[in-house]
């Protein structure tokens, strides 16, 4: 018996050695991989900035930056797709984040919990997970088409906005959803209405985390191409857009024609390479304005 | 015989299925203070908040009974809540200070109902800290934000934000459960002077406390109200055996 005892004794300890040497080895193994990977997409993301870097900065001109395209796309700038791309953005953010916000507020505030609200997460994950051609076919039947606006800045906005809404819509409910419910909870109890509670304990807490989310969505808007496809821009406009009827050029777009589809593509080959890296220096520096955003709102928080 | 202010006439509550309380009939007279004792998760939290009907916030809950205010069922649809809880305000059992500055937080009840003026919200944000024996400690910084106070300050500015309302009755939540034994001091200093003007229902775990401060005390066990007493007949002379278990410290 005592014997017994003993071995099993002698047996779990030995047990619990390879156990933890076991789990030593994981975590190793685990942090390895896990590392690995993140450097892995570090890597990657440098590889392709380097690349561009490489084979476009040398375009980088005032001209490149003012003047339109000539000869055949081979020569000159991308300035009117430049200024495109900031009216369709500018525009979709202007639609989207007004009727985002307050859906999210509604989502989170107001809403009571059942198969509707069920039912419209339902709808929004799914919206956020359409292919953005799809959302271009979408706004050619309905914006261009059905309203009659026609190729235009407003039907390039309008089918952008329809496709940031999901987005920004999930991001300013997660921020809502971070303000601690005891806050709501003794603002209401000193009554006051629900509205008045949201505006001045809820919103101004959750401000920096949904303009952060924005910030993010107007990145994605600025780099989009099959949305406005069908909707929006136009292979070559030789003049500013002066009215929200009219096409333009985006950046993108620009981008795939003069990657795929000028008259001589050796030639603009450079230019193609310059407008993919101001495309990208685009949404690197939003990415940056919304870290900048959030790492204010934290400092401040600890501040207070 | 006073009047009364509060009452409950057989209320149930209901978590989704679960019923938390079970039948519970108390009064409460004006500019009295009453105190609900028990041990922990037997219901006092779920049984004040019956009274400015936060228990709404929370999804799936059902009451049963009435819950009377100066004769106004309030749970009667016709109630505007929003009203309602302007004058039956609450102190939480967990401090809650809105990321504000103190002025601010004091200042947030009277704002919302619409004063506007600089003099008069000065003048309620003084008198209300006072009241709430904050003054001293925070008069010379009150544009910092309430959250560099410590947490029985804390409580404290949660306390002046409820006063600042001026509402009829105080619900309060165990306000001293995170207080040093000079704050418990003057917070207990506070209600028996706030009773002058106020109607008081606390939740303490501290008995001394409930026999120092309290007019009448509730014992509450495992959802139902055991007994309802006098301070002094509760502390000495309880009539039920679970109570007197409870107050003598025998279990809880
Ligand atoms: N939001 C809620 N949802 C579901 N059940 C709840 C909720 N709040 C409280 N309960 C349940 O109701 C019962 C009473 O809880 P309550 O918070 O009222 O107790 P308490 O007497 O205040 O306890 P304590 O002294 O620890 O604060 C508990 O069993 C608890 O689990
Ligand atoms: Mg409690």
């Amino acid at each position: 018996m005592a014997l017994q005892v003993l071995l099993f004794k002698e047996f779990t300890k030995k047990m619990q050695f390879n156990f933890y040497t076991f789990k030593k080895v994981e975590e190793k193994i685990a942090l390895v991989i896990l590392s690995g990977i993140t450097f892995f997409i570090l890597f990657v993301l440098g590889a392709l900035i380097y690349f561009l870097f490489k084979n476009g900065i040398h375009v980088f001109s005032v001209e490149f930056f003012t003047q339109f395209p000539r000869a055949g796309m081979t020569e000159g700038g991308i300035f009117p797709a430049m200024v495109g791309t900031c009216y369709l953005t500018l525009g979709a953010i202007v639609v989207s984040m007004p009727l985002g916000i307050l859906t999210a507020i509604y989502l989170e505030e107001y809403a009571r919990p059942g198969w509707w609200l069920n039912l419209t997460y339902l709808a929004i994950n799914n919206l956020a997970g359409v292919p953005s051609i799809v959302f271009g076919l979408f706004g050619l039947a309905l914006f261009v088409k059905y309203f009659e606006f026609q190729t235009s800045i407003l039907s390039g906005a309008l089918t952008l906005a329809c496709l940031v809404l999901p987005i920004i819509i999930r991001a300013s409910q997660e921020a809502i959803s971070q303000v601690g419910q005891e806050l709501r909870h003794g603002a209401l109890a000193l009554g006051t209405t629900r509205w008045y509670m949201i505006r001045t304990v809820v919103l101004p807490q959750a401000w920096p985390g949904i303009l952060t989310g924005n910030i993010i969505s107007v990145g994605r808007a600025a780099g989009e191409t099959a949305a406005i496809l069908f909707t929006a821009v136009a292979y070559f406009y030789p003049k500013l857009p002066t009215s929200l009827l009219e096409p333009v050029m985006a950046l993108p777009y620009h981008l795939y024609v003069i990657a795929t589809s000028g008259l001589d593509l050796d030639k603009t080959r450079p230019l193609a390479y310059g407008t993919a890296l101001v495309l990208i220096l685009l949404v690197l520096m939003i990415n940056a304005v919304a870290t900048v955003v959030r790492a204010r709102h934290h400092l401040k928080m600890e501040k207070i | 015989m006073n009047t009364l202010v509060l009452q409950t006439q057989k209320v149930s509550l209901f978590y989704g299925e679960r019923q938390a309380l079970f039948d519970i009939s108390l009064d409460v007279p004006k500019h009295s203070v009453v105190a609900l004792i028990g041990p922990s998760g037997c219901g006092k939290t779920s049984y004040l908040r019956l009274f400015n009907r936060m228990n709404d916030l929370i999804s799936n809950t059902s009451v049963t009974g009435g819950v009377y205010f100066h004769d106004q069922n309030i749970y009667a649809k016709s109630v505007d809540v929003v009203k309602l809880r302007r004058k039956i305000g609450m102190v939480f059992q967990k401090t809650n200070p809105f990321p504000k500055s103190m002025f601010d937080n004091v200042a947030y009840g009277p704002r919302a109902h619409g004063v506007f003026y600089k003099n008069k919200l000065q003048e309620i944000v003084e008198r209300s800290l006072k009241q709430a024996a904050l003054w001293d400690e925070v008069k010379d910084h009150l544009y910092e934000s309430a959250l560099t106070l410590s947490g029985g300050q804390q409580q404290r500015l949660c306390i002046a934000r409820t006063l600042a309302v001026e509402p009829e009755v105080i619900l309060m939540d165990e306000p001293a459960s995170a207080l040093d034994p000079i704050s418990t001091q003057k917070i207990e200093e506070l209600i028996l002077q706030l009773k002058q003007k106020y109607t008081i229902v606390i939740v303490t775990h501290n008995l001394q406390q409930a026999a120092r401060i309290s007019d009448y005390t509730a014992f509450f066990y495992l959802g139902e109200m055991i007994e309802c007493e006098k301070t002094e007949v509760m502390f000495t002379n309880p009539k039920m055996k679970r109570t007197q278990d409870y107050v003598t410290g025998r279990f809880g």
